[in-house]
């Protein structure tokens, strides 16, 4: 009886109890929920146009952010490394096109998934080689991002400046990509390769462009992810494992929804910290790094399309 | 009213085409000039679709040469070739399931928006009077397709004929030379088969439009068109006028079967 209440019952009253830890809870879930949903976003963008799954996702946040950090560490300033990782990620976007998509067009998926878990190897080993496999710290004071912090209610509620620095930039990049997917005519071509292939060619979309400016998205959205993460940890190959956890959000999300990246990412992240605070106890703590799979896995049962995700119906 | 039929617009010279070793295409010539309507009729895996495919670049034949407006061509994309004014429907219809129809057919002036991205992000200025134009131009193939009705409806919940509609429209609104359409008439029933040959004869009147077809119902094929090749095992059989071909032995044999002690 007593461990049902201390399941079901303690922790919400635990909640009730002291709201304003409770909202602080909230906003840290909500930090790390819209880094997610920007990652998932990556994914979303590329499967939607290529059918991969991008593996190499994780690993282009960390290259991204190193490639930013080692230039500068080489004394150049934050504001031509920033625009040169930019270029960079533009290179590697195109590069990916031409030396893995294009030699591979119309091979299996399977195939092209392998393919992106070369390139992360391929990018692991290329990074390590220019800049060095040991941590680095994020250069948050070049790039003006602010790293105080502010507090409410007597300081009870403390927000990171720099957390608030990242939901702003993760938000209006998710708003600019969102208009940028439905007003365009990029946008109206990618949904078309989205949707059929052939279809998109015989109407004149290439499907080259299309890849390198998806790709080159990707890249940016990698690079705004390293930028803010790194800020929170520091700069280093261990951060491509926070690319996983963009997995139970696709899951929830679906894996062709924008909405459902979005939307996922903000559940995932605040569940797993509400879980982590007011669960955690119970088993020994540090549920955080599971519980987003479990949470995931609980979904699966109900919607296996995803929140968002396309149900899929065969005629028979 | 007699037809103006203008110089030879596509020129096919000797194509062969095989996938390993099946032969899809042997050693195939035809012209097709401006304006004209022409039919490519054949039994089935007589190689059509592929010739189409050909046409419109999505195969690259092993041997021989395409004339497309004047330009030998080696190897053509196929979004090179919607570029140029090659527009095709689907014998499967090939369709975004996901867009209403305005935005499906809207797909087909991709190639005609020139303003850069950065005006298209702001949807400012130019890019918005572009979008207008593009928008006008759809409305008027929606108006002559008489598909008001269904502007909003994702195209996925539209019945077959229907849908063959949109995709003729989707590829009207690229504002093609030539117009390559897969079976336009398959599956549909007899009111739906006269719509959809009314179109066909008034895009070509109107817009001036060149038409390749294959089709299978030999009543629409022998109305409309002004000249039929025939393809057996992927080879040309015949070629000819309406008329001719269908006094042409080859052809009867090669549709009716010829055993050999009819021979």
């Amino acid at each position: 009886m007593e461990i049902l209440t201390t399941i079901f019952i303690q922790p919400f009253f635990d909640m009730a109890g002291d709201p304003i830890l409770f909202l602080q809870v909230i906003w840290e879930g909500f930090v790390t929920g819209i880094l997610y949903s920007l990652i998932a976003f990556g994914f979303v963008l590329i499967f939607k146009a290529s059918g991969v799954f991008n593996f190499a996702q994780g690993i282009m946040v960390v290259f991204a952010a190193l490639t930013l950090v080692g230039l500068h560490e080489n004394g150049i300033p934050a504001y031509i490394a920033l625009p040169i990782t930019i270029l960079v990620m533009y290179v590697l976007a195109f590069s990916v096109e031409r030396l893995v998509l294009r030699p591979l067009v119309n091979q299996p998926d399977i195939i092209l998934f392998m393919a992106t878990i070369g390139l992360t190897f391929f990018l692991i080993g290329f990074g390590e080689f220019i800049f060095g496999g040991e941590p680095k710290i994020m250069i948050t004071e070049e790039l003006l991002l602010p790293y105080d912090s502010i507090t409410f209610f007597d300081d009870m509620l403390i927000l990171q400046e720099i957390d608030i620095a990242a939901s702003i930039i993760a938000a209006l990049a998710l708003i600019f990509l969102a208009l940028f997917l439905g007003k365009t005519k990029i946008g109206v071509a990618l949904r078309a390769v989205a949707d059929d292939h052939q279809a998109a060619l015989s109407v004149g979309i290439s499907l080259n462009t299309i890849w390198v400016v998806v790709w080159f998205i990707s890249g940016i959205i990698a690079l705004i992810t390293g930028i803010m993460w790194g800020a929170k940890s520091d700069v280093s190959f261990a951060l491509s494992i926070i690319a996983f956890k963009a997995l139970p959000v696709l899951i929830l999300g679906g894996f062709t929804s924008v909405r459902g990246a979005i939307v996922g990412g903000l559940i995932i992240g605040i569940g797993e910290k509400i879980g982590e605070f007011y669960w955690g106890d119970l088993v020994g703590g540090s549920i955080e790094g599971w519980l987003a799979y479990m949470i995931a896995l609980v979904f699966l049962f109900f919607r296996p399309q995803g929140l968002f995700g396309e149900k899929i119906i065969e005629r028979v | 009213m007699e037809k103006k039929i203008g110089e030879v617009l596509l020129n096919v010279d000797h194509i062969s085409l095989a996938f390993g070793g099946v032969k899809a295409l042997t050693d195939i010539c035809f012209s097709i000039r401006e304006k004209e309507v022409f039919a490519i009729i054949g039994p089935n895996g007589a190689g059509k679709t592929s010739m189409l495919n050909v046409i419109n670049g999505f195969y690259h034949p092993q041997e021989g040469e395409i004339t497309y407006k004047g330009v030998h061509r080696k190897q053509m994309k196929s979004h090179d070739a919607a570029v140029q004014g090659i527009a095709r429907t689907f014998q499967n219809v090939a369709l975004f399931k996901g867009m209403s129809t305005l935005d499906n057919i809207m797909t087909g002036r991709i190639i005609h928006m020139k303003r850069n991205l950065f005006w298209q992000a702001c949807y400012l200025g130019p890019a918005r009077k572009e979008e207008m134009q593009n928008r006008e131009y759809v409305e008027d193939i929606i108006d002559f397709l008489e598909i008001q009705a269904i502007r909003r409806t994702p195209v996925g919940r539209l019945p077959y004929g229907l849908q063959k509609r949109v995709e003729l429209g989707r590829a009207l609104a690229m504002e093609p030379d030539l117009l390559l359409l897969d079976e336009p008439m398959a599956g549909m029933n007899i009111e739906e088969k006269q719509d959809m040959c009314r179109f066909v004869l008034d895009v070509n009147d109107q817009y001036g439009t060149t038409i390749a077809l294959i089709e299978h119902d030999m009543g629409v094929v022998m109305d409309i068109s002004d000249k039929v090749v025939v393809l057996d095992y992927g080879k040309k059989l015949a070629e000819g006028t309406p008329d001719e071909i269908r006094g042409n032995q080859t052809v009867i044999d090669a549709y009716l079967g010829v055993t050999s002690a009819n021979k």
